[in-house]
């Protein structure tokens, strides 16, 4: 037995070794620092407070550019999310122009928002939106934490890596140096700086808050139903686990019949 | 088989029985003897049954809703993921399913070579059982195509151009998979309809599968050919339906971990982006279970030849029953094949882990080396082992595991004789 179980010792050491090995070598890629999240782990849950900024920050600063077109204003308002109430979802959705039709008389109009549309984009197309900023196309927002190696960390760590670019590196005209690119170039100058939204709960809009605030918000749109997902998962886990048990007991005490 | 003698109690049940008889069917499955012997490696059959319908539940569900078109499968996806009542749960118990139901296949795959199950009188179930994994693998290939990402876009198109290198008519298949010349709407569509086939080819697989193993009965740890019934086996039901459900159970809790706290850990970020087929992603890997094979084909460096050696890698296995010929199945009482086994384990890790990695450099190195040992393992290692390999004594009995010398010479292979 011990011997068995030195031997399991010894294979699980050598696998080890040769991932660990393995894996350092690899390391050339850009270390992410990791943040704290509210969200992460099994009972995270978004700050409320913090997604109403993001969203603050998402249309006065990123929506510019930025489209979200799998959300609709009534997503605002929904539980897990950052439960806007109704009158502020209508209200929000009517400050944006909606284009609809044909109306009867087969003619196209535009009209004010209402909870049911989608997030209005900043551009018309995919060709728009390149063309209008110097060739490179501004990702759509709404699945982007999920769509990068990293996630959150990773969106929060672009939105604060730029730094002066080290001497001799050459960087050209409407590319901006940032720590955390890939290839360490973007096209997309620095989006925040300090005050530039003022948020209406007090909070002071430092570059670093608006950063956390706008990922924690892009994380609820790219996962919307995270909140339940983690809570039915915790009662999931906890029902097959007292099952498992009461299966467990009864397995031996059925087994311990044929001992005769 | 044992003789089944069941005759239903009631009037009517007779009747049915007489012209279709499913009771008979029934009462052979509950009754069915078991190794009583039989440890938690072999609890992976029943998991696997749980997989396949699993998943075929909730692709059905996700069928309702899932829009096969170049346009709107990638946003129908996401109106899963958001607007369908439970759809987020759906659709991550059938992307995580695809990934421990090949988890649980690789268990099932290895517990069978170190138990020698592929050897007489089960060389039909082994071989039912690759046709299975093939068909699975052509299953989760083109249901990862599906949410029409970066990474379903182009794993199809660096997966379906492997056929272009077959002579003479490689270009001609290529551009009937895809249905035109390049991965496009008509290739969406026909993986779409295939992919909804052949979890049901599959399942008839599985039925001649459980068949093939009810005419000599299960393998057992000890590897010997056993008296059914007799003191050695327990009736399937209860005995090993329940340690089947609690083997199952924990496997359950495994599988709602990555579900609901770690749903795209095992994915590739790369797939939330919707595929375009102007920008190439910078390293397109397949997904986890099919690195190995990713590795074997990538350290070739002729197109063909690395094709031909991929098939080769599967096709292999199919022959395992007439390479290995040692009489003595588990490898318990085989104390060389037990760390060739080990090194074999340890190479499809080790194939895996660089298939998911550049091809250069150490990685290739490791990929060739890796490669070389799995065809010489099948090929001359398994051959020359059952020749020269100095097996221990077997013991006569499951009951009797104390070692009273060999057995019978017959006793090694008469399953049927016994029954």
């Amino acid at each position: 037995m011990i011997e068995k179980m030195f031997k399991i010792l010894i294979f699980l050491k050598i696998i080890l070794i040769f991932f660990v090995s393995t894996g350092f070598s690899s390391s050339k890629e850009i270390e992410i620092p990791k943040q704290e999240w509210t969200f992460k782990g099994i009972t995270g849950k978004f700050d409320r407070s913090s997604l109403q900024r993001g969203y603050q920050v998402y249309t006065e600063v990123c929506a510019s550019c930025h489209s979200m077109e799998l959300l609709s204003y009534r997503n605002l308002g929904e539980k897990g999310g950052p439960e806007f109430s109704l009158e502020q979802v209508k209200a929000i959705a009517a400050n944006f122009e909606v284009n609809d039709g044909p109306n009867s008389d087969g003619e196209m109009f535009t009209r004010p928002g209402r909870p049911s549309d989608k997030f209005v984009s900043p551009y018309p197309n995919i060709q728009a939106a390149t063309a209008a900023n110097g060739g490179a196309y501004p990702p759509d927002m709404s699945v982007l934490v999920k769509a990068r190696k990293g996630g959150a960390d990773y969106i929060y760590a672009v939105l604060m890596g730029y730094t002066d670019p080290p001497p001799g590196f050459k960087i050209e005209e409407g590319v901006y140096y940032n720590k955390y690119m890939d290839g360490n170039k973007i096209k997309m100058s620095k989006p925040l700086a300090d005050d530039l939204v003022s948020y209406s709960d007090g909070t002071k809009a430092s570059e670093a808050q608006m950063a956390k605030d706008v990922t924690t918000f892009l994380t609820w749109a790219a996962e919307p139903h995270l909140e339940t997902r983690h809570k039915t998962g915790l009662r999931v886990m906890m029902y097959l686990i007292i099952l498992t048990i009461l299966v467990y007991f009864s397995m031996r005490r059925l087994w311990a019949n044929l001992k005769d | 088989m044992s003789e089944n003698t069941y005759t239903p109690k009631s009037k009517f049940g007779k009747w049915f029985n007489d012209r279709l008889p499913l009771l008979t069917l029934a009462s052979h499955l509950t009754d069915y003897p078991t190794p009583k012997n039989l440890n938690y490696w072999w609890t992976f059959g029943g998991i696997l049954t749980f997989c396949l319908l699993s998943q075929i539940i909730t692709g059905i569900v996700l069928g309702m809703h899932y829009v096969a078109h170049a346009d709107m499968a990638f946003k129908s996806i996401e109106h899963i993921m958001r607007d369908v009542n439970y759809g987020w749960l759906i659709r991550y118990i059938h992307s995580n399913g695809a990934s421990m139901f090949f988890l649980a296949v690789y268990i099932h795959i290895f517990r069978s070579l170190f138990y020698g199950s592929y050897k007489s009188p089960r060389e039909v179930i082994w071989i039912l059982g690759m046709l299975i994994y093939l068909l699975m693998m052509a299953t989760a290939f083109m249901g990862y195509v599906l949410p029409w990402g970066q990474m379903s876009f182009w794993g199809a198109t660096v997966i379906t151009n492997l056929f272009s290198a077959i002579p003479f008519v490689g270009e001609s298949i290529t551009t009937w998979l895809w249905g035109g010349y390049s991965v496009d709407n008509p290739t969406l569509t026909r993986f779409f309809s295939l992919h909804y086939l052949f979890p049901f080819l599959i399942l008839g697989l599985v039925v001649l599968h459980i068949w093939a193993l009810h005419v000599p009965g299960n393998n057992n740890p000890v590897g010997i050919d056993i008296k059914k019934p007799s003191k050695d086996t327990v009736p399937f039901h209860p005995y090993i339906t329940i340690k089947d459900l609690f083997a199952l159970l924990i496997f359950i809790i495994i599988f709602s971990g990555f579900v609901f706290f770690a749903p795209n850990i095992l994915g590739h970020s790369d797939n939330y982006i919707e595929a375009n087929p102007l920008v190439t992603p910078k390293h397109i890997v397949p997904e986890w279970y099919l690195l190995p094979f990713y590795a074997i084909l990538r350290s070739v460096p002729d197109k063909l030849g690395g094709v031909v050696l991929l098939f080769a890698s599967i096709f292999i296995l199919m022959a395992l029953p007439w390479l290995d010929k040692s009489k003595v199945r588990s490898s318990v009482f085989r104390p060389i094949n037990r760390y060739f086994f080990w090194i074999l384990f340890i190479d499809v890790l080790a194939l895996g882990y660089v298939g998911a990695m550049p091809a250069e450099g150490i990685y290739l190195l490791i990929a060739r080396v890796g490669t070389i040992y799995y065809f010489a393992h099948f090929l001359i290692v398994l051959p020359i082992l059952s020749r020269v390999e100095k097996t221990l004594p077997l013991p006569l009995s499951i009951s009797e595991p104390v070692l009273t010398g060999m057995p019978k010479a017959e006793l090694l292979r008469n399953d049927r004789k016994d029954v």
